[in-house]
This record gives C-alpha cells, structure tokens and sequence, in this order.
C-alpha cells in the first residue's frame, strides 16, 4: 500500500506575539515542530502500510526540511519538500492546489494521510479542499482507522459520538491526535534521515497553476492581526465568606450569566 | 479599502505588510497596517473611491445571505439559530433575504428557521439525506450557490461544518474563513470575518475576494435572537436527484457516546480545579458546582499529573484551550501556560488563598479565600436561585 501523509512545520508554542509595528507575528526564537495532528497522521499511516511506502510531503520555507527528516527518522520512506516564493501566502484554497499539483506528480497513491489541523491557524481545511482538489472522498476527524480488502473503515469523531464510514481507495482521511501515541524515532532512523535525500520541488516541477497559488491567488485576504486586549486586573470581592459568594452570583445575574443557561 | 499607486511614487512596486505587496497599475485590497497608513501620508497610494451600496429601506432580490441549517436525526443544530440571529444584522445592513438551507429525510423545522430570522428556507427533502454525507451535501449546496448565487454562506463551526465549508469552497472556487468568532459587513459592503489563530492569542480579520463570502463560525458565539413564531416566509423546494451508486462514501453506524463527551471548546461555563483543593476527594466539590451550573469540569494540569481526573480535562498549553462565557478557576495559581488556554475567557472569578496568585491579574472578579470553604458557600448561595 501506497500511503502519502501531508504535514505541517508550526511553532511549538500557541503563545506568538505580534510585532505592533509591522503587524506581523514574531517568529523568532521560537522552536518548531510536526503539527501534533500531522505526527498523529504520521504514526497511523506507519501502522498501516504493512509492505508499503510511506511518502511525507510539506510545503513550507527551507527550513521545513527538518520536519520531513523527523517523519523520515520514525520511518517514512521519501520525503518532498514543496518551497517556492511563489507558493508563498497561500490561504487554504491555494495551499490545496499547491500540494494536490505535487500529489498529481507522485502519481500512485492508495491513501492520502492529514492531521486535522494545523495548531497555527486552526482551520482544518485543506484536508477537505486537498481531497475536492484531487476528487478523492474524504473521511475527516478520524479517531480508530482499519483497511480491510481494499475497504477503508474508519471512525470519525462527533461532538457527542462518531460515526463509522466506509469508503473505497484511494481516500483522504484526517487525523485526530488521540487517536494514537505518535513514536519516537530509533537511532538507525535517525542515522537513516540524514543520509536520505529529500526532494525539493518548485511551482513549475509540479506544473502548479500559477492563477491558483500564492498571495495573489487566495480568494481571502488578511485585513489586520491583533493581539487580543490582554485583560486587566478586575475586582476583588470583600467581606466573609459567605457575603463574597452571595455578591459573586449577583454579579453573575446582573450579566446575565446565571439565568441564560 | 481598494488603492493604487499615484505617479509620486516612482518605483516598481512597494511592500505594504502582511506579505502584500502593490506594482504600478495594479489594484488591490489594502491589508490594514502602517505601511498602508505611512504610504498614504505620504501620496505613494490613493484610495479608489467605489459606489456606493443600494440605500437603506429597499430590499433588493438575490445576493442573498445564507446560513446552512445543520440537522442531526432531524434536530436543527442549536448554532443554526445562532446563525440567522447574526445573519439577520448581517442581512439587514445589505437590505437582502436571509435565507436558511436545510438538507434533510422530511422537513424537520424550516418554520422555525422562519420564526429565528429567515425570509427563505430552501428545503430539499430525500431519505438519502438523513444523514449527513459529505459527497451528497456538497453536490446540493454548489449547486443551489451556482443556480441562486448568494452573496455570503455561513455553515456552523461543527464536525458537519467544517467538513462541508472546504469541500464546497474548493468545487466553487471561493474564500472561506474557518471558526469565525465575528462576522459584520465593512464600509465597502463586504463581509468582515473575524476569527482566532494560534489558540486564540492572536486575532485574524479577514476578507475575501470572491463570491459567495464563506465562513464557518463557532458555536456559542452569537447571541441568539427571540423567536418569533408569527414571522412569515417563503419555502423553496429544491429537486435534486442524488444516487446512491455515485456514492463512494456509505455511512455504516452512527453511535452515541454511552458517557457524555468532555466538551469544554463548547462550554458556555467552565468549572476548572486546581491544586489548591489539596485532594482528590475534594475536587468533587468542583464537580458539584459545575453540575449545578450546567458548566463542564477544567482542571489545572498539575492535578491531572496527580490523577485526580482525566487529562481531557485539562485547560492550558499541552490541554484544551477554551473561551466560555464564564471560566471559572477554583485554588489555580494561574502559571502562563495554564492562562494561555483560558485568557480570553468572557468572564474570569479566580478564587485563591493566595492574593498575590497570577491568576488575579487577569480575573474579572477575584475572591481571595481558600477554595474548599468558599465553594461550599457558594454552591448554598446558588441552590437559594
């Protein structure tokens, strides 16, 4: 079995700041990482593939590459790094073309493995817009996964359950990270990714349309970040105990909070 | 706001933040920063007057707003109805319909999608949409949006919503914002789409460029409007043939966690717990009071370490970061990680022995009292509501 997971490089913090000058996010001095759901998608696809290939695809800026050398260090097989300035500034629409150009140009595929979302951006869609783009069924917010006969069974996660689906291959599923223990990769494996070679390619190795990619090409635009207003120093309630907790929830009322739900 | 570059300005192109960057001739949307506010002062960019949009009062057909009316088992989505509340104030400013989409077995509420807002309830009715289905409900969706083309379709931030949004916006080429937490419509008739990135330390606005304007938005966000039975509206009947052969996807069980899910993402009121309780035994007082507020369980993680309960409790960095209505932080000293997944929280009460905890410096209200005599205090305080 052929499996391609797609992952993602993101700060190994949520806790960015912005540059009040610029209004762009400071990244400096801050370690990054495999996005926790893409590790997660990482380590489902390294319990499927039985004896097949696992090939691991990011688009990122160079440094990307040390991503891809820690999912080939747990045991991924190849590994391509999609960097082009003209990518650069994709939304999901256009960061979905991108990666399904270079999924066209693997070719063979059983199974196209994502993490739900990003950490970054939260958006959880270029999971979906990959698999539109590439016209493969989807099964998103897996949990528990088993291929069976060429039959894709899974568990996907709702807000007070999950349904079971099953689907034909090649699909596109999306992981959640509870759904595994994500490994540590081995010293061989280690000693492996570097001598490995990780293939780099360019919009026009992968025949990217350029009216779909980059900043230019994204149907939304960003307007402005902000930090949110940093809440300040509130009240602090006095008296006994019991006259604190009966003030606390005529407070309570007064906003609303209590009685609304 | 739209610009170009005026003739005083005699390079080739000209940075203007965000990434964006202006070439002579070109016109483009201005991303809000001070390269936009230093290059207008300074004549390099001018600002393309547009027409203005129709006058108030008149409404005028199509461009609607749309709002998807997830169902589950034929049971609207209670973020439907927060939907149309927003998508009333949204439509109202367009002078255009609001209109409601629901996809299901039988009609199952498009009267109360009226009585919540809506002037229009496209309806389509098959027993192959009782259950939600990726494949079929977008080939429905894009294809009512090819044939009424609305001018903004907001879907429900829910495991359905972000499941379809993508979907369609990649088979129809458009914008969509994910988990938006605010929606209006700027000066220029657009939708401005306001939503958290970086586990809600950082605020996006976004924009889009193309039609229709999608978002996902979250549920609990939006105030919900009265209802109003005796509003009228129109239904649509929409006849859209899906076949099961064409189906890659079959939906063999759907099943109902037999314990209630921890949903603090959702919570409107979060309990949390923290070492301040001093044991195990003690942090069922924390359980007591959520129940009676209707709230779900947080802990700190220093007591999920300890096993005083499971870690999909956890609120902070390596936990769930939350945003209710009213967070509540029982004996926790507040450390930047744990504030980092509850500070924008709507209403923080900290309560802490100790008056020099951080967690005061960020608390709307503050209570300075150990933990296991005050919640016993309050819990009698509410059973007297």
């Amino acid at each position: 079995m052929e499996i391609i997971v797609c992952i993602k490089q993101v700060p190994d913090t949520t806790d960015v700041k912005i540059d009040p000058k610029t209004g762009r996010l400071i990244r400096e001095g801050i370690p990054v990482i495999i996005n926790p759901d893409d590790k997660a998608a990482i380590e489902a696809a390294l319990q499927l593939k039985a004896n097949g290939k696992i090939t691991v695809l990011t688009m990122g800026p160079p440094q990307a590459e040390e991503a891809l050398r820690e999912a080939l260090a747990m045991g991924c097989d190849d590994a391509i790094l999609l960097c082009d300035f003209k990518f650069a500034g994709s939304d999901t629409w256009a960061t979905a073309n991108a990666i399904a150009a270079g999924i066209k140009k693997i070719g063979k595929y059983d199974l196209i493995l994502c993490g739900r979302q990003a950490i970054d951006g939260d958006t959880a869609q270029v999971g979906p817009q990959l698999a539109e783009s590439l016209n493969l069924p989807q099964i998103t917010y897996v949990q528990k996964v088993e291929i069976n006969g060429g039959k894709v069974k899974a568990e996907r996660e709702l807000e007070d359950g999950y349904e079971i689906i099953e689907t034909g291959m090649p699909a596109l599923l999306t992981i959640v990270k509870e759904m595994n223990e994500a490994r540590y990769p081995t010293l061989q494996g280690i000693d492996k990714a570097y001598e490995a070679e990780v293939k780099t390619w360019k919009a026009a190795d992968i025949g990217a349309d350029e009216n779909k990619i980059g900043l230019k090409a994204s149907p939304t635009m960003v307007k402005k970040v902000f930090s949110p207003s940093a809440k300040g120093q509130g009240l602090i309630l006095q008296g006994s105990i019991k006259e604190m907790a009966h003030d606390l929830v005529e407070r309570l009322k007064e906003r609303e909070i209590i009685q609304k739900f | 706001m739209r610009v170009k570059l005026t003739t005083a300005y005699s390079g080739p192109s000209l940075d203007l933040g965000l990434g964006v960057t202006i070439s002579s001739g070109e016109e483009l949307e201005a991303p809000d920063t001070t390269e936009v506010d230093n290059a207008l002062a300074q004549g390099f960019l001018e600002e393309i007057e547009e027409e203005k949009k129709a006058k108030k009062g008149e409404i005028t057909e199509g461009d609607e707003v749309w709002i998807f009316a997830e169902q589950r088992n034929g049971k609207i989505a209670r973020v439907v109805f927060e939907l149309l509340s927003k998508g009333r104030e949204l439509a109202d400013k367009l002078n255009v319909k609001l209109a409601a989409v629901l996809l299901c077995e039988k009609d199952c509420g498009s009267k109360e999608l009226v009585a919540y807002g809506a002037d229009k309830v496209y309806l389509v009715e098959d027993e192959k949409l009782k259950n939600y289905k990726t494949d079929f409900y977008t080939k429905i969706i894009c294809d009512l949006i090819k044939n009424e083309k609305p001018q903004i379709v907001v879907y429900g931030a829910t495991h359905i919503g972000r499941d379809l949004g993508p979907r369609i916006a990649q088979r129809i080429a458009t914008g969509l914002t994910a988990d938006c937490t605010g929606l209006d419509i700027d000066s220029d008739g657009l939708l401005l789409q306001t939503r958290p990135a970086f586990g809600g330390n950082i605020m996006a606005q976004i924009k889009c460029k193309t039609k229709p304007q999608m978002s996902t938005a979250r549920p609990g966000v939006f105030k919900l409007a009265s209802k109003d039975e005796k509003r009228k509206g129109e239904m649509i009947k929409a006849n859209v043939v899906v076949d099961e052969k064409s189906s890659l996807t079959k939906v063999l069980d759907i099943i109902k966690a037999a314990k209630k899910k921890v949903n603090l993402e959702e919570a409107k009121i979060i309990v949390s717990g923290g070492r301040g309780l001093c044991d195990k035994e003690n942090f069922r007082m924390i359980e007591e009071l959520a129940k009676l507020l209707g709230a779900e369980v947080g802990a700190s993680r220093a007591v999920v370490d300890a096993g005083w309960i499971p870690k999909d409790h956890q609120v902070g960095q390596t936990g769930k970061t939350v945003r209710p209505m009213l967070y509540l932080a029982c004996g926790i000293s507040g450390a930047i990680q744990h504030r980092a997944g509850m500070q924008n929280s709507e209403v923080i009460i900290a309560v802490n022995k100790d008056p020099n905890a951080m967690i005061f410096s960020i608390a709307d209200y503050g209570i300075v009292a150990d933990i296991k005599q005050f919640i016993p205090a309050l819990i009698s305080e509410l059973k007297k509501q």
